[in-house]
């Protein structure tokens, strides 16, 4: 058996869908946080693997995940920013109670 | 690294990422789950360097391991009042898994009329040093964008995350 690149799809597409699942599913901002992370890091695999059946010697696909780990840093800290002055407003993190926006 | 994926170490990282997502859903306890969002992004490391990519294999545990995790850590630590706040109930959801299992059906269609276009792999494989030379040449300008993001970022998340009335 030789690995190819639809065993690194099928697995990136299994941990996005388990990403997925969990941001519908949790009620805590915090959980939610980090399967967004779970999700970008499926994408990411994604990409690498590309980036090694693909374009091996020009590796976009790798440059295209140091671009994406970039954005979900960032999208990491600020989200836990946000967190932590929600939670210095509300003394919660719970989805439940942000409900403002309701019609 | 070897320009052939070796099955055996695939298994076992599939098999450490997949089972460490199942165990971060199905622990109840946010700490908990925060560990074994560490697990699987040092399996994740693992399969980088599998595909040969050793720089981004570095980034994900410098970046991921290190940075990510123990801000994760430390906001769950600073929104719990109490240690038993930690122990959430457990809640699934169904409309959740029926999305997630739609979506899941609909990739694994994709997958599998998706008929992959395998290059050739160069004589030498392309290592740390010819990254750093194709990131410094041809993606130079994307690279100093995404200073730039890193940049605003840091200062909105300290702009936010700052004391609550201090203007």
């Amino acid at each position: 058996m030789s690995v190819g690149p639809l065993h690194f799809m099928a697995l990136a597409a299994v941990l996005f869908s388990l990403g997925l699942y969990g941001v519908l599913s949790r009620k805590s901002t915090i959980m939610t946080l980090m399967c967004l992370e779970l999700m970008a890091n499926a994408v990411n695999i994604n990409l690498v693997a590309f980036s090694h059946y693909r374009t091996p010697a020009l590796m976009t696909g790798q440059m295209f995940a140091v671009f994406s780990m970039v954005v979900s840093a960032a999208e990491i800290g600020l989200g836990l920013a946000l967190v932590l002055a929600i939670y210095r407003l509300r003394k919660t993190v719970e989805l439940d109670a942000m409900q403002e926006l309701k019609g | 690294m070897s320009e052939t994926v070796s099955p055996v170490m695939f298994l076992i990282l599939a098999f450490a990422t997949i089972g460490g997502a199942v165990m971060m859903l199905s622990t109840r306890n946010v700490v908990h789950a925060a560990f074994w969002l560490l697990e699987i992004m040092v399996a994740t490391a693992g399969l980088y360097l599998l595909l040969s990519a050793e720089f981004l294999a570095l980034v994900q545990v410098l970046v991921y391991a290190g940075a990510v995790s123990v801000l994760v850590l430390f906001v769950i630590m600073l929104t719990l009042r109490r240690r038993e706040d930690a122990i959430r109930p457990y809640e699934p959801s169904w409309a959740g898994t029926i999305i997630a299992a739609l979506f899941l059906g609909a990739l694994y269609m994709a997958i599998t009329r998706f008929v992959p276009v395998i290059a050739e792999m160069p004589e030498k494989v392309p290592g740390v040093a010819d990254f750093g030379r194709e990131m410094f040449t041809t993606w130079m300008l994307p690279f100093e964008v995404a200073s730039l993001v890193l940049l605003a970022a840091l200062v909105g998340a300290v702009w936010w995350s700052k004391g609550g009335d201090g203007r």
